[in-house]
């Protein structure tokens, strides 16, 4: 699937709840699901700044596209990661870059984090690209 | 109960509003206290009927706003308990105050000096302090915490010689609710030839304190915690200190006379008000305070236990709930965590119940490095919350656990 398939399928599974509090709970489901990183990756130079709670992502290149991995300690923040991770990972770096991540607006996502939560979700999407980056450079 | 809840929260339109489609409970007063229609008003009025700069003005728009915010300042003294009404310094707020003596008091010390700060500090109480020990060379010693949120005042005790010039503790503890022996930490500071400065930002919502018994030298407020409006605050001072320390701003207002060879500064309390005030600020926080005192401090203060009891009873029926500082000399603040679960999972999903409460380390990371946390769920009440309140908020503790394990 390519990345924009992935998003528009979180947003359909998103818009089958009624209110938040079920989504919140569908978001702990997803962080369970995340791919956890690696301990020797969860270092500090792999925290993202900018988040209240902790969260570590790591990025390899496997065939050409990107696979992330990622944790947190808090639980509501691994979900996010999750939701993200998915839309981004196994992808080639190009695609990550182009895309846009207006999916984050129409599941509602942003409005409805606290505004440190918010910063931090602006600061995952930026570490994620970061990789993209790196990685689309090495092909180059 | 001394006072009647439902009367009382009429008197708080915010408190009747909704957020994420519930009702309101607000569990954030440490952070900021909500304000009463009282002191809304008396806002309101001041820029609809005598809005001008003060002590200068000739016309009588001046004279009616200086008049008010003077009486403002002898509202705080009577409330405190100061013997002069000069030694009330407007400021805009506790930060500012404390800045303000660790600006000034850094001028008297040097290499050999030094000064005790508590590990139970805001960040508010610690860092201008290391800022003013940077100038001048003086040297900073901590005393150490209990396991229990308190003070050991023995190795308080032991850290007091005459090299000491100043301690400065909070009365009470912003991210525990600790209320520390202050007249003991004071006179024995004072044995030494110490000057002490408490920070009251925690305390003056729910204590009254009488300055001139406490002997305090320095004592800070911000009005925002006792239903006042944010931006002001005041500085308490002695008289022989405050004359002691330098301006810590130029400008206008705090002068004798300029000229560019040599300008002289103004006297008490005007030499550390430069610039124009926050007037309709002090104005309202002398509001808040004849609105608290109407109310009276021994309810709030009875009142307010008693939410912290049974608060403490119902969350500690949740399994795996601890409870940091908790000892018997505290306000109304319950500092937890559940588990292992992050604080700020808790916080988020009962947000979206409409329950406000603060997360995090509150500008107090010392503390929390002493308990190995990266924070707490920090839940703190005012006389204006209610019991069912508390049922709502545990009942949404609970929930948000269930989600969350």
């Amino acid at each position: 699937m390519t990345v924009e398939q992935v998003q528009d399928e979180i947003i359909d599974e998103f818009s089958l709840f009624d209110d938040w509090m079920q989504r919140y709970e569908y978001m702990i489901e997803l962080g369970k699901s995340l791919p956890l990183i690696e301990t020797k990756h969860k270092t500090d130079d792999n925290i993202i700044k900018g988040c209240q709670s902790k969260v570590w992502v790591h990025a390899d290149m496997v065939d050409e596209k990107v696979v992330f991995t990622a944790d947190s300690d808090a639980v509501i923040t691994k979900g996010i990661i999750a939701i993200l991770i998915r839309a981004f990972s196994n992808q080639p770096p190009k695609d990550i870059l182009d895309a846009n991540t207006d999916f984050i607006d129409k599941i509602g996502l942003k409005e409805h984090l606290s505004p440190t939560r918010a910063n931090g979700l602006v600061s995952m999407i930026k570490q994620l690209k970061l990789y993209a980056l790196a990685y689309q450079t090495q092909l180059n | 109960m001394g006072l009647n809840p439902t009367t009382i929260r009429a008197d708080f339109p915010i408190l009747s509003r909704k957020v994420n489609g519930q009702d309101l409970v607000y569990l954030d007063n440490a952070a900021t206290s909500q304000t009463p229609t009282q002191v809304i008003d008396v806002i309101a009025d001041y820029y609809q009927s005598y809005n001008a700069n003060i002590h200068r003005g000739v016309h009588t728009l001046s004279q009616e706003a200086t008049d008010k915010f003077e009486q403002a300042r002898q509202s705080i003294q009577t409330h405190f308990n100061i013997r002069k009404s000069h030694e009330v310094i407007f400021t805009s707020g506790t930060t500012h105050s404390i800045n303000l003596v660790a600006f000034g008091f850094g001028t008297l010390l040097g290499p050999g000096d030094e000064v005790i700060v508590s590990a139970l500090e805001h960040h508010a109480n610690i860092v201008p302090w290391q800022m003013m020990c940077e100038r001048s060379g003086a040297i900073l010693r901590v005393i150490p915490m209990n396991d229990d949120g308190t003070l050991d005042i023995h190795v308080y005790k032991e850290l007091l010689n005459t090299k000491i010039k100043l301690v400065f503790v909070n009365h009470v503890s912003n991210a525990l609710g600790t209320i520390n022996p202050i007249k003991e930490i004071i006179d024995n500071a004072h044995k030494v030839g110490a000057a002490v400065l408490v920070d009251g930002a925690q305390a003056c919502g729910h204590i009254k304190p009488d300055l001139q018994k406490l002997d305090v030298d320095f004592y800070t407020v911000s009005a925002h915690k006792l239903c006042g409006p944010t931006g002001i605050g005041m500085l308490y001072g002695k008289e022989k200190w405050l004359n002691k320390l330098p301006p810590y701003q130029g400008g206008g207002e705090m002068i004798h006379e300029v000229t560019f060879e040599k300008t002289t500064y103004a006297d008490l309390p005007h030499k550390f008000e430069a610039g124009t005030p926050n007037i309709c600020g002090g104005i309202a926080f002398g509001a808040a305070l004849d609105y608290m005192n109407t109310i009276g401090f021994e309810a709030i203060g009875s009142y307010e236990y008693e939410l912290l009891q049974y608060a403490t009873e119902q969350l500690t029926q949740i399994e795996g709930l601890r409870i940091y500082g908790d000892n018997k000399h505290k306000t109304a603040v319950i500092s937890f965590n559940i588990d292992s679960i992050h604080p700020y999972d808790v916080g988020t999903l009962l947000d979206k119940m409409g329950i406000a409460v603060r997360t995090g380390h509150h500008c107090a990371q010392p503390i929390m490095d002493y308990y190995k946390i990266p924070g707490t769920i920090r839940a703190s009440f005012a006389f204006y919350n209610t019991k069912d309140e508390v049922d709502t908020f545990v009942n949404g503790v609970q929930r948000a656990v269930a989600m969350l394990r």
